[in-house]
């Protein structure tokens, strides 16, 4: 008994031994770690250039939508709806694979962009449209009563506060984005994902993919936390 | 004989099946001060806000100063021309003070910030408010920030004031200030037009008081007369209604 327990122990030192050299192997880390932060670098590129051009792409969208008429204001909403069903990588993959066929040839950081950006456009409209709907129509009425034109409406008195009211969901659209942007290892951009699991297959060992994935978890934790300490104070506010 | 300011001819106004203004014919003589009473629903608001387009009249024709109320072109003219006071204010929430006042003079009369803002200041010492410029409207009491919303439409320095029920949605210890403001106004010259409860103000304010009933006007005159001599018996009712508490 005691002697099978001796044995056990040793077993099970052996496997936690092999478990951290296998997941957890400090050397392998330590030489993948400069082609992770290459990969960093192109993953908050890809990231922040996308968010940019879907916050503006929302706002035209949103715009078009409420106040666009006909024919705009429909096929504002066409847009926003078939782009809220798209998947992104289903998206990506044809505007990397498919596009070539008639002509439109575009490297790997711009058609992750741009199917990124063309999705998140469309979840920041229908966000934004919310922060528009919220804000009193007091608001627009002493916009106009002033003589405000229908563009200063918007940027000196509307969209002000109807930004600061969604900001909570717009941080959340853009994580999304951020994490998003991994799928475009799929079109060989060498992202951060891509870079783990080339080091991975270099080194013959998992180490990287855990090192990439706790590197996301570092860059995208405190907005997360930012957005629920926002929520509450939000709430809080309100109530 | 003075000038008309502001003439309405035949305006009709619906929402949906009602009939909010009906057939109302009304001119408005430059520097006169009328008051509009009336039970609520009656159209009085409607008629203000038909002035500067806040709705849109279905039938008749409106002129302000001598543009077409409805012609697109015409309608940044009119905003700038008719400043208006809110039942709820609706001062700017994210400016301060300052700003919500200074604002239409430079987005609207093209001045830079600083002769808004100087022209800001001096509109809010005539308001009583020089401590607060620098405030946010959530800061102040509802007569401060009515009487903000006042200075906010003074500095557009418009030909026309209009007032929807400036004084309903304060505490009853503030309707004074609101309407002390209101009342030196009046003296300066500039048009009014008030959409209002307060009879007090009413009789020792108004040149003219309109009285309005399912959207026509029903009576009107003097205060004297209208409020001594009330011919029709709607607006007797109403009277006895508003003076009896």
């Amino acid at each position: 008994m005691g002697e099978g327990s001796t044995g056990n122990a040793s077993f099970e030192t052996i496997a936690l031994m092999s478990i951290f050299d296998t997941f957890l192997n400090w050397s392998v880390f330590v030489e993948s770690l400069p082609a992770l932060l290459r990969g960093l670098w192109i993953t908050v590129g890809l990231g922040l250039t996308s968010i940019v051009l879907g916050l503006a792409g929302g706002l035209l969208l949103v715009m078009l939508r409420l106040y666009g008429g006909l024919p705009m204001s429909p096929l504002a909403i066409g847009y926003i709806d078939v782009f809220r069903s798209v998947p992104v990588l289903v998206l990506l993959i044809v505007i990397y694979y498919a596009l070539p066929f008639v002509g439109i040839r575009l490297s790997p950081f711009w058609a992750a962009t741009t199917a990124l950006s063309l999705v998140s456009a469309a979840y920041s409209a229908e966000i934004l449209r919310a922060g528009i709907e919220g804000v009193p129509k007091g608001q627009f009425e002493a916009a106009r009563a002033i003589g405000l034109s229908s563009i200063r409406q918007m940027t000196d008195i509307v969209l002000p506060q109807a930004v600061k009211l969604v900001i909570p969901p717009l941080t959340s659209n853009s994580i999304n984005v951020m994490k998003d942007t991994a799928l475009a290892s799929v079109v060989a951009m060498p992202d951060l994902l891509k870079q783990a699991t080339q080091a991975q297959a270099l080194a013959a060992n998992p180490t990287p993919l855990i090192g990439a994935a706790v590197i996301y978890v570092i860059l995208l934790l405190p907005f997360v936390r930012s957005v629920g300490l926002l929520e509450n104070r939000l709430n809080r506010r309100a109530r | 004989m003075m000038a008309s300011i502001i003439s309405l001819r035949g305006v009709s106004k619906y929402f949906g099946h009602f009939r909010a203004l009906d057939d109302v014919t009304l001119d408005v003589m430059a520097g006169e001060t009328l008051v509009v009473i009336g039970p609520s629903g009656s159209g009085k608001s409607t008629l203000i806000r038909c002035i500067n387009r806040l709705e849109t009249h279905d039938a008749g024709d409106i002129v302000v100063d001598g543009f077409t109320v409805g012609d697109t072109r015409q309608l940044a003219t009119i905003r700038a021309e008719t400043g208006m006071v809110f039942q709820n204010f609706n001062l700017f929430p994210h400016m301060s003070v300052l700003r919500n006042v200074a604002l239409g003079p430079v987005r609207v009369r093209g001045l830079s910030w600083v002769e808004a803002e100087a022209r800001a200041r001096k509109l809010l010492v005539r308001v009583g408010l020089e401590a607060h410029v620098a405030k946010y409207p959530t800061q102040l009491s509802g007569g401060q920030q009515q009487r903000v919303g006042i200075a906010r439409a003074l500095a557009m320095e418009p030909k026309v004031l209009l007032f929807d029920e400036p004084t309903s949605a304060l505490d009853p210890e503030m309707v004074g200030e609101v309407l002390d403001v209101m009342q030196g106004l009046a003296r300066t010259g500039v048009t009014m037009v008030v959409v209002t409860h307060e009879m007090g103000f009413a009789r020792r304010v108004a040149d003219r008081i309109l009285f309005m009933c399912e959207g026509r006007i029903v009576e009107q005159g003097p205060p004297t007369t209208l409020f001594d001599t009330p011919q029709d018996p709607r607006l007797r009712g109403f009277l006895q209604a508003v003076l009896s508490h």
